[in-house]
């Protein structure tokens, strides 16, 4: 090559290569994080609840949720009973954000007829100041079912949990779900009528709309044998505005003090139903324009 | 030997524009202390609006660079749900933080005073890059630098998919509306 013209190429190399520095230094002057960014871990879960327990999200300010829940029956049940899909129990229920950390529901579930009504309030947030969310749960349900014998209090049940979750990267997050159930009549003297449970769940994001989610709720206080502890294994189908859930669980329940307490299906055993949650919310708050 | 002489005077030539581009780096800087940037689309269901106040950027005056960085995450819907799906599933901030443009403010002569100005340069949203020329005012006195814009982003040019079983519909460009308010940068 002649040396003029290897002279001139460096030239022009240094050149270019001054004009991206300069931009590389203007960047690094920017690259000082913003101030005001808390570092709020945002949808931990997808939805208000992670199968059958609530997860630690609440609903914003001015947002109703709908949610409607349902269990099949067991799908070992044979053609007969069309592998489940012959029965089912549905709960709904309507969901409202008082604030962005307090929620209130109620619901109704066909099962026994119980009616539910839960406070639900995060009082930490995970940040860059806090490695988990805390949010606090308590319910009430009531059985109106006739069943002769079954009067006044005794058809009441109270809850709470503290649920307490982490969100380790954007697809893994797990929750904690300590809790307690008070409930006012047990079907046999075996069974403690204050329950104590560990929940544990877990999601693992597929892709940014599909995640697969577990749920597990190990009963750690006295129980009669027909009792069993509540699985559920499941996929979020999030589509904007819309969550689907669809699971496999061995609880027909949707309250803490069905599918925690009365749930008598094995699902190692075969007795599994297949279920869903839909959900859509609706933004009450007037608009601003 | 006329060759000799001239590559001598050409490397004295090399460390001269060396000399000049390290001085290039204590040219006037301005970087902004106020900026306000609001993304605006029109969907049959419901207009999609956001508002961010912590994009920094920085002009140079001397070699008229200059760059924008975006925080994702700090725009502000008005619904919390909408402000997840932005983030989570359009945008995913987790993994592109920032957005970013890095240019040149390509005709403008750098004196005081009002005048429509062209940035060329490169714009990267969501980890793509694309090249854009974007319009709008200047206006610059000894201590104040004032930009303002308005222009398009085509959801296409970033790889920003909109899945075909969402609910609302959503419009293929938005309209972006920037405003920044630059002071004198001192290096610390």
């Amino acid at each position: 090559m002649h040396p003029m013209k290897r002279i001139s190429s460096i030239l022009l190399t240094i050149l270019s290569l001054s004009v991206v520095g300069q931009d590389q230094e203007l960047l690094e002057l920017l690259s000082s994080s913003d101030p005001n960014d808390k570092g709020y871990a945002s949808a931990t879960f997808k939805s208000t609840r992670v199968i059958n327990g609530h997860s630690i999200e609440t609903r914003s300010n001015g947002t109703l949720e709908f949610i409607i829940g349902h269990r099949f029956g067991r799908i070992n049940s044979g053609y007969d009973e069309f592998y489940g899909l012959d029965f089912s129990t549905i709960r709904l229920g309507l969901e409202y954000g008082i604030t962005d950390n307090l929620n209130i529901g109620i619901g109704r579930a066909s099962f026994d007829k119980v009616v539910d009504a839960f406070v639900k309030y995060r009082f930490l947030r995970q940040s860059k100041k806090s490695p988990v969310t805390i949010t606090g749960f308590t319910s009430i349900t009531r059985k109106t079912v006739d069943i002769p014998g079954l009067d006044g209090i005794d058809r009441n049940a109270y809850a709470a949990q503290l649920l307490i979750a982490r969100k380790f990267n954007s697809s893994f997050s797990f929750q904690l779900s300590p809790t307690i159930i008070q409930r006012n009549l047990v079907e046999t003297p075996q069974d403690d009528n204050l329950l104590l449970a560990l929940g544990l769940g877990a999601r693992y994001k597929l892709s940014n709309r599909i995640a697969i989610v577990t749920e597990y709720y190990p009963v750690l206080s006295n129980k009669s044998a027909q009792f069993e502890d509540s699985f559920a294994l499941g996929i979020d189908i999030e589509t904007g505005g819309h969550v689907f859930q669809l699971h496999f669980t061995n609880a027909v329940q949707m309250n803490e003090r069905g599918f925690i307490g009365e749930t008598t299906d094995s699902f190692w055993d075969g007795d599994i139903h297949y279920g869903f949650n839909i959900t859509r919310v609706f933004d009450l708050r007037p608009n601003k324009s | 030997m006329m060759e000799l002489r001239i590559i001598k005077i050409m490397k004295k030539l090399l460390l001269i524009i060396f000399l000049l581009n390290c001085l290039f780096g204590f040219s006037q800087k301005f970087k902004t202390n106020n900026s306000h940037i609001r993304f605006f689309s029109d969907a049959p269901m419901e207009d999609i609006e956001a508002i961010n106040e912590s994009a920094t950027s920085i002009v140079d005056v001397t070699s008229k660079a200059i760059v924008i960085v975006v925080p994702i995450k700090s725009f502000d819907f008005k619904k919390e749900l909408m402000q997840e799906h932005f983030n989570e599933n359009y945008l995913e901030s987790d993994d592109f933080p920032n957005a970013t443009f890095k240019g040149k403010l390509i005709d403008w002569n750098g004196e005081e005073g009002t005048a429509q100005v062209s940035a060329k340069g490169t714009m990267e949203i969501h980890g793509v890059s694309k090249e854009m020329t974007i319009t709008g005012d200047l206006d610059y006195s000894s201590n104040v630098l004032k930009v303002s814009t308005v222009f398009n982003i085509k959801l296409e040019d970033h790889k920003i998919k909109i899945p075909k079983a969402v609910f609302y519909k959503i419009a293929e460009e938005v309209e972006v509306t920037a405003n920044f308010e630059y002071a004198p940068y001192e290096k610390n």
